[in-house]
């Protein structure tokens, strides 16, 4: 799960990371009296929606005046904002976030991130501030500084050194560095986060550092010990269909295609993707309805992948284990009955009593029910029914 | 031979008396897996399934000699459940449990390490031994006698690589599940070195997905180690970047941990890779039958 920045920066001023003043508003009518109570006479106006890019996008202006306050976040609140990460539709501004002006002496880049290989937490600290930590790390990778953080000792003065050193630090700036670093992997380490992102992070006049954006992502597998992150939780930034999938526990990614499938379990369900690419058709979704599928969850299946205009075919493959294949067909059955399906429906059913289930399925007779014994089969008999629709 | 486990692994099941413990632990049994008890703390005393139930896993282990646990614990409660069995001096943990913390599993990871335990899991089937011992929650009878070491991060592709491999006249000598979290405790690399040692086994299938660089890691292992053939998948050649695609570790982070990068370099490792996951058990034949 992820947050907005204003919800991150409320984080990190609980666990004393420095920030900018700010206030996060849903109301244009609110922005004069929201850049008064920051006080100064600078204040950048910053739509709050997930995605990177927006200051590219124009969702990120930088007000002198009251006046261009007001401008600047009617302009802004409303807006169908696009960036590199949004799509081509944009994604609809509903919250902005107005923020004090700060001095500015540098720039830099900070993260918190987990490293599999490692299996610990790695900080990264990089002198190009404002630049995304991927594009640095393919092009000048010399430029990034980190240090992997073994949970059982936390973060410690000579993680801090190693990475203020590399930056380029002053000893005076380092001891500053510290204290703010530590703190950052308290936010990350307290949280469960499993992303922390400060960029650019800024080194002031005085030679303090300040968070001046911050990005930050949770495991999900945490949330449930969090309460206060969970309810940070914004649906408007999620795909709705993919919301209510996970609502019955099925997972569901939707995709350009036209060949929806429907399968048990994620490798299995991301093979189906890759075989049906392969046979000459595009898939409509990703979509893994567990590893027991019942009547109940296969009809959710269906509406689900319905509520999809491109789909022309739909492909169950289900790997029968230890429920089996018979009931699995009879569930099938059944959800047809309760969500009308118009797609030509290929249905690949194999493991226990496989036999028997293309049998029920044969004796149905449903005339858009069309089987198939093999994965590759399966495959190529649901692309080829788009291409008869 | 067979690696890891046989029809000598002493198992007990933590979690032994709940819905999925119970149920998946008969299924072992039946399958003739040297089930000697369990553990349920609480419960310590009782009989269930015919079988002893202890309430700490080193009661289990000083009473019936365990050796190997099945973890069917809940996701709060299973990090714990991972450390006290090793702990304990059980050698061979095999977590079931999908959704545990990743800071929960940093630390448990680190210490079944440390006590030179080995795990696998979590969020995995497990681990079957054909017709000798089944820890685990994989349909038993997919897995025929044979000469083919599996490793999957996956849990019904296991079961689709192991039909194709028997549909194709041969059989599987060890199957593991290694689980598709960003942590697990035992990876491809570990399986190779003990199927390129295990005398019983031919020809190694591997499977992986997107997400982390463990198959990356494996194919440099395989460069340098690996003699028997072995035929790779990856899953997740059409996943779009940024989507967590079912298993929590299965995300295409920026430009990394993509299907292709994984399969280029298992290519270049000298690993058959195949594009169509239909493809894994005929490729598998036509490599033993060149070898």
């Amino acid at each position: 799960m992820n947050i907005h920045e204003y919800q991150a920066k409320e984080i990190f001023s609980k666990y004393s990371v420095p920030i900018p003043k700010g206030k996060m508003i849903e109301n244009a009518d609110d922005a004069v009296s929201a850049a008064k109570e920051i006080g100064g006479n600078i204040w950048a106006i910053k739509a709050q929606i997930h995605a990177g890019g927006r200051g590219k996008g124009g969702g990120v202006k930088l007000a002198k005046t009251l006046d261009e306050v007001k401008k600047y976040a009617s302009e802004i609140i409303g807006m169908q904002l696009i960036t590199h990460q949004t799509g081509a539709e944009g994604k609809l501004v509903k919250k902005i976030y107005i923020e004090g002006g700060i001095d500015i002496k540098n720039e830099f880049y900070l993260g918190v991130v987990l490293d599999r290989t490692s299996e610990m937490p790695v900080m990264m600290a990089s002198t190009e501030g404002g630049v995304e930590i991927e594009k640095v790390a393919e092009e000048s990778p010399e430029k990034i500084v980190k240090v992997a953080i073994d949970p059982l000792i936390g973060f410690n003065g000579f993680h801090a050194r190693k990475l203020a050193f590399g930056m380029g630090l002053t000893p005076n700036q380092v001891k500053h560095f510290f204290k703010f670093a530590k703190a950052l992997y308290a936010v990350y380490a307290e949280n469960d986060a499993s992303l922390i992102e400060i960029n650019p992070l800024v080194l002031t006049g005085e030679d303090t550092f300040i968070a001046l954006d911050g990005k930050m992502g949770f495991d999900d597998n945490a949330l449930y010990r969090h309460k206060e992150i969970s309810a940070m939780r914004d649906f408007d930034e999620e795909e709705a269909t993919e919301t209510e999938a996970g609502k019955y526990g099925l997972s569901y990614i939707k995709l350009d295609g036209n060949v929806a499938c429907m399968v048990n379990g994620a490798g299995l369900a991301m093979s189906t993707m890759d075989i049906i690419k392969l046979e000459g058709g595009e898939p409509a979704n990703f979509l893994d309805v567990g590893g027991s599928a019942s009547a109940e969850t296969v009809a959710k299946g269906f509406e689900i992948i319905l509520q999809d205009k491109n789909v022309k075919s739909i492909f169950i493959n289900i790997f029968g284990g230890i429920v089996r294949c018979d009931r699995i067909a009879n569930g099938i059955l059944e959800a047809t009955k309760k969500t009308k399906v118009g797609v030509p429906l290929i249905v690949r059913l194999d493991g226990t009593n496989a036999l028997e289930a293309a049998e029920i399925l044969k004796k149905a007779n449903i005339e858009n029910i069309i089987t198939a014994s093999t994965l590759a089969e399966g495959a190529k008999k649901a692309v080829e029914a788009v291409k008869g629709v | 031979m067979s690696i890891l486990v046989n029809k000598d692994s002493k198992v007990i099941v933590q979690g032994f008396t709940g819905k999925e413990g119970t149920f998946h632990a008969s299924q072992c049994i039946e399958y003739g897996t040297n089930v000697v008890g369990g553990v349920t703390p609480g419960k310590g005393g009782q009989i269930h399934l015919d079988k002893p139930v202890f309430n700490t896993v080193i009661e289990a282990v000083e009473k019936v000699k365990a050796d190997t646990s099945l973890i069917f614990v809940p996701p709060a409660f299973a990090a714990d459940a991972v450390m006290e069995a090793a702990e304990a001096g059980i050698k061979l943990i095999v977590c079931i449990t999908e959704g545990i913390p990743i800071s929960d599993m940093m630390i448990a990871s680190k210490y079944v390490k440390k006590m030179n335990s080995r795990l696998i899991g979590p969020n995995c089937p497990g681990i079957i031994t054909a017709d000798e011992a089944k820890i685990g929650i994989m349909p038993g009878f997919i897995f025929k006698k044979g000469k083919v070491g599996l490793i999957s991060k996956s849990g019904t592709l296991t079961y689709e690589a192991a039909n194709q491999v028997v549909l194709a006249g041969l059989g599987i000598s060890t199957a593991v599940g290694i689980g598709g979290d960003p942590i697990i405790g035992t990876t491809f690399i570990d399986l190779l070195e003990l199927f390129e040692k295990d005398e019983d086994t031919e020809a190694i299938v591997m499977i992986g997905e997107i997400g982390g660089d463990l198959e990356i890691k494996a194919a440099e292992y395989i460069k340098e180690n690996v003699t028997k053939p072995v035929v790779a998948f990856i899953a997740g050649q059409t996943a779009p970047k940024g989507k967590r695609m079912g298993h929590a570790g299965a995300i295409i982070a920026g430009s990394k941990g993509t299907a292709q990068e994984k399969m280029e370099a298992l290519e270049n490792a000298g690993a058959f890779v195949v594009k169509s996951p239909a493809d894994i058990g005929k490729t598998i034949k036509e490599k033993i039958i060149n070898n």
